[in-house]
């Protein structure tokens, strides 16, 4: 998709504007996409005057601590998409400025299993479709936002639903609601409560999209308003509160169910101030805010289970990192959960057990949002809760389900592990040299066993900051007396001529053949193709996923922004202190990356050595296992 | 450092020279060293590659029904001593090598039935250790030889691979064990001709073939064509040193097909007029690569550079779970190469005999599942080795 910028539009050179423009778009059908709108389907600013355009104006309320956030900027320009973004807005506001409202759209509730809001989707785009702007000639063009990532949540119901979002600075906004309330009033005359009362089920809906609790002055002139569907959001809102977890890969730019999601959380975070305008979407919180407000509330928590409230915590402060690590600590907290679970009365031990994990794996999330591994293995705990026969006695059941996470454990890490070992040290020749990125822990394992076949290589430990995980992996490999260097990657391309295998762990391997792994794989992926160096990556098979990922931006986790601010040590460096708020600057501290399959020779796993392009049969033949064991 | 470990894990290293091999393991022998010591082959040439270069003289369809017929009447072996059952196994496995219109593969294919149907055990277990022993002595016989080893693990995958082994009765099981065991000679047997169907497709009138090597696939699809009076000349590059190139010439003189040989380097040099390229396979790897007669590399490569489509006829039962990074990353396998004079004493000479061709050269391979990509073989091999 070819973004064309707008040469007029650029007030705020944060603010990119990128798509297709249109003066208008007098749509009154609904319409997948594009359709005109700008923000998200806030029911109090639906107009009945049937004027086409751009459907809702009241943004969403910002954030109350940040007054400096930055306009949002459309991503789409950028190098990422091939993801299907397709933005764009220009709006004339009455009073003359420019809002960027290219918004990141989120699915309405795309993964609330509750039915609670049959037609959501449909609904609160017809409510955008339906209201309008007031005559202010405002003209906008809808933004659609569909991650790839998205397209493997529950697709069932809320599939159509496109909410709209924007942001705009604060005074754009009020001025945009003084502007529609003007406009409102005037359409009210008309009799429009008709339009309000059948958009009340749309009420509802927005109710989930927008912020029923936020007490931000915008949002209460806007929901004095929408006098109608005020009652509905109250219902809706208790509604809200006994839904699951939100879903594991929800859209953090969305900010009501990032509030609803607050609500409910255990882990209280705090936002982080200065957000870079792409990664809107993903996380980020204040680091290191949380760490004691919960372990003071270590004992005081009664719905968590103290192993699941350890592995959180450990999480949190980042002692267990890595995708088996954290995998398997969870299924061990799980696995002590079952051990001490009763089930209530009157409730069966499937849904109930089931709503416990849930629970706990919103929680982990809040902690650090999951890995693929550790999405992998919640959907086979569930499936196996699922699948235990009702006829079996408690006990039975718990022990049945005790041994399946064990057989788990054993059958997909650890001796997945020993399986990779075998094939990969195949590969490994006297004379070699094997370069080697961050920590991985197959890729460890494969080092040590052809140390002891007694292969004569040796190691070049590729490092990065802020996290340095190959220090880690050196000590262990020094230890052993494998002969090592150790350099960082601004020098990979310097070392490389001398390099003859470049083994990589991952975090995932995805559909499409692309390797999901820690930050900095993908630049030394890249460079090893260029000199023609084999690219093995060594992951377990349970860490595959059906979904296709086409860039880093669509889905990945934020970590500490300080972090890279500061260089531990080295105080006489610090020459970012003090300018961590600063508006102007925006800390990116990316934990994962894409590298295409185009730069992996082969891709190491359980089931043998495999070309990438063979993931998705694996992917497939995995899932048939499944559902037969 | 001409020791290499074949990604495939091959039995040679418990079954055969224990001995030859861990001087080598332990040391990379001298440069200097000639390849001939070092090789831990017990034929310092290939048998594989010897009994092709016998085969070359001597193409008829005679040998073929005499082959078919031979199945059919071949009696029950009846070897209590099981001291002879290698023997046996090795014996069936000349026997029907030595015809020179069945590939390697499908003899022993034919004579792991044959252990089938000659063995005594009476339980599931006995026979399968039977036949694992069968086939790894198979496999010994030649090391270097891809499609046979490759062939030998598929049936006993494809075999082994059935509900019939749960059946209570054992003389049931096996019976059925025995008709999965002829199917698949069958099936094996009949993928030359399926091939030569399915590639009619690609030739059409007027177009210009470049063949390498001296593949009876190969032959047998360009047969087919001519049989379908299709329009078309062929261009056979020499082939040295075995002389493949003059041999296919022949063959398809007598078919009445335009044939224009080139010497190797020539290549490049016809690739403008030529349309496509073809070629067989001593074996197709995991990746979708195939490993063919020396100089396969090379043609694929300027074929790719001029955007000529490379086609690869391979039968199914050709497809090893081997995965080579690099040229040298395949079990050495090396002929004698007469340059037409003697060689002064100091110089080496590279005799390997096959290459690898990386998939992303390749654009289908013709193979009696079907016409594919070459990314299909993992799938197919992920498929039979879950």
């Amino acid at each position: 998709m070819e973004s064309r910028r707008n040469p007029r539009a650029v007030v705020d050179p944060k603010v990119r504007q990128v798509g297709f423009f249109t003066s208008s778009q007098p749509d009154s059908t609904y319409q997948p996409d594009p359709i005109a709108s700008e923000s998200h389907p806030v029911v109090s600013s639906i107009s009945p005057s049937g004027n086409s355009l751009s459907p809702v104006m009241i943004p969403p309320p910002r954030h109350n601590s940040s007054d400096t956030f930055p306009l949002r900027a459309a991503a789409a320009a950028s190098a990422v998409s091939p993801s299907s973004f397709s933005y764009s807005t220009r709006r004339d506001f009455p009073d003359g400025s420019m809002t960027a409202s290219p918004g990141r759209v989120s699915r309405a509730s795309f993964s609330k299993p509750s039915s609670s809001l049959p037609g959501v989707g449909m609904d609160s785009m017809a409510a955008a479709k339906s209201s309008s702007v007031p005559a202010s000639g405002l003209t906008t063009v809808s933004v659609v936002n569909m991650p790839p990532g998205l397209s493997e949540k529950e697709s069932d119901q809320k599939k159509n639903s496109k909410p709209l979002k924007e942001k705009t600075t604060k005074a754009e906004r009020r001025a945009l609601q003084e502007a529609q309330r003007a406009a409102k009033a005037a359409a009210k005359a008309e009799g429009g409560k008709a339009p309000l009362v059948s958009s009340g089920s749309v009420a509802s809906t927005n109710v989930k999209v927008t912020k029923p609790a936020k007490p931000s002055s915008q949002k209460n002139d806007v929901a004095a308003v929408a006098a109608g569907p005020s009652e509905k959001k109250g219902g809706q809102a208790e509604k809200d509160r006994k839904k699951d977890a939100p879903h594991p890969r929800m859209q953090y730019d969305d900010e009501s169910r990032v509030v609803k999601a607050k609500r409910r959380a255990v882990v209280k975070q705090t936002e982080a101030k200065n957000r870079v305008e792409l990664f809107r979407h993903l996380p980020q919180y204040e680091h290191g805010t949380q760490l004691p407000d919960l372990e003071t509330k270590f004992f005081q928590l009664d719905p968590m289970h103290p192993a699941v409230y350890k592995v959180g915590l450990q999480y949190l402060s980042g002692d267990i990192s890595g995708g088996n690590a954290r995998c398997i600590a969870m299924l061990q907290a799980f696995q002590e959960v079952v051990k001490d679970y009763s089930t209530p009365s009157e409730k069966t031990l499937n849904r109930d057990m089931t709503a416990k994990i849930s629970s706990y794996v919103s929680f982990l999330i809040e902690c650090r949002p999951l890995s693929v591994s550790m999405g992998n293995a919640i959907r086979f705990v569930k499936n196996r809760i699922a699948k235990l026969p009702i006829t079996l006695s408690e006990s039975e059941a718990k022990a049945a389900l005790q041994s399946d996470i064990e057989r788990f454990i054993n059958e997909k890490i650890v001796m997945a592990d020993t399986v990779i070992v075998k094939h990969a040290v195949t590969k490994i020749r006297d004379g070699d040299v094997l370069l080697t990125y961050g920590s991985p822990t197959a890729v460890e394992m494969v080092l040590l066993h052809a140390h002891e076949l007694k292969k004569k290589f040796r190691v070049l430990v590729v490092d990065s900051r802020p996290k340095l995980e190959g220090q880690l992996l050196l000590r262990r490999l020094i230890k052993r007396g494998i002969n090592c260097t150790y350099t960082h990657i601004n020098a990979v391309s310097y070392i490389m001529h001398e390099v003859t295998k470049v083994f990589l762990g991952a975090s995932s391997v995805l559909s499409n053949g692309t390797v999901y792994s820690r930050v900095g794989t993908a630049s030394v992926a890249m460079v090893a193709s260029a000199f023609r160096v084999p690219v093995l990556v060594c992951c377990e098979a349970y860490k595959f996923h059906e979904r296709v990922q086409l860039d880093s931006i669509c889905s990945n986790e934020l970590g500490d922004p300080n972090a890279i601010s500061k260089v531990r040590g080295r105080e006489d460096i610090n020459y970012l202190d003090g300018l961590t708020n600063n508006a102007n600057l925006q800390f990116l501290n990316l934990m994962y990356d894409a590298t295409p399959s185009d730069y992996i020779s082969m891709i190491i796993t359980d089931y043998g050595m495999v070309p990438p392009t063979s993931v998705p049969v694996i992917v497939r033949e995995y899932q048939k296992e499944h559902s037969l064991v | 450092m001409w020791r290499r470990s074949a990604s495939f894990v091959l039995d040679k290293h418990h079954n055969n020279k224990p001995i030859s091999l861990t001087p080598s393991l332990d040391s990379p022998p001298p440069l200097s060293d000639s390849m001939a010591e070092v090789n831990p082959n017990p034929n310092p040439v290939s048998a594989y590659y010897q009994t092709r270069a016998k085969h070359h003289g001597i193409v008829t369809s005679d040998w073929l029904e005499q082959a078919q017929a031979a199945v059919v009447r071949y009696p029950d072996k009846d070897s209590p001593v099981a001291g002879r059952r290698p023997f046996s196994v090795i014996e069936e496995f000349d026997n029907w090598r030595q015809q020179p219109d069945l590939a390697e593969a499908v003899a022993a294919i034919r004579a792991l039935a044959a252990v089938i149907r000659a063995s005594e055990a009476t339980t599931m277990m006995e026979l399968e250790i039977e036949l694992k022993k069968a086939s790894d002595t198979l496999k010994s016989w030649d090391t270097t030889s891809i499609s046979l080893t490759a062939g030998c693990d598929l049936f006993m995958r494809y075999v082994t691979r059935t509900s019939a082994l749960e059946f209570e009765d054992f003389n049931a099981a096996k019976a059925r064990v025995l008709g999965r065991a002829e199917k698949f000679g069958e099936i094996s047997y009949k993928a030359r001709k399926i091939i030569a169907v399915l590639s009619q497709d690609f030739i059409f009138d007027g177009c210009t073939i470049l063949v390498h090597g001296f593949s009876r696939v190969v032959l047998e699809i360009l047969k087919t064509a001519a049989q379908n009076k299709k329009l078309f000349r062929v261009l056979c590059t020499e082939g040295r040193p075995d002389k493949t190139g003059v041999l296919l010439a022949k063959e398809l003189a007598k078919l009445d097909v335009p044939v224009k040989l080139l010497i190797d380097s020539a290549v490049a040099y016809s690739m403008d007029e030529v349309d496509m390229v073809i070629f067989g396979a001593d074996g197709v790897v995991e990746s979708g690569g195939v490993i063919n007669m020396m100089g396969t590399y090379q043609i694929a490569l300027v074929a790719h550079t001029m955007n000529k489509p490379v086609y690869v006829a391979a039968e199914s039962y050709k497809f090893a779970r081997l995965y080579p990074l690099d040229q040298k990353d395949l079990e050495p396998a090396l002929r004698p190469v007469d340059f037409g004079v003697p060689v002064p004493p100091k110089v080496e000479v590279e005799r390997s005999a096959r290459d690898y061709t990386p998939p992303q050269y390749l654009t289908m391979l013709f193979t009696d599942l079907g016409v594919l990509t070459p990314s299909v073989v993992s799938d197919e091999l992920i498929q039979l080795y879950l």
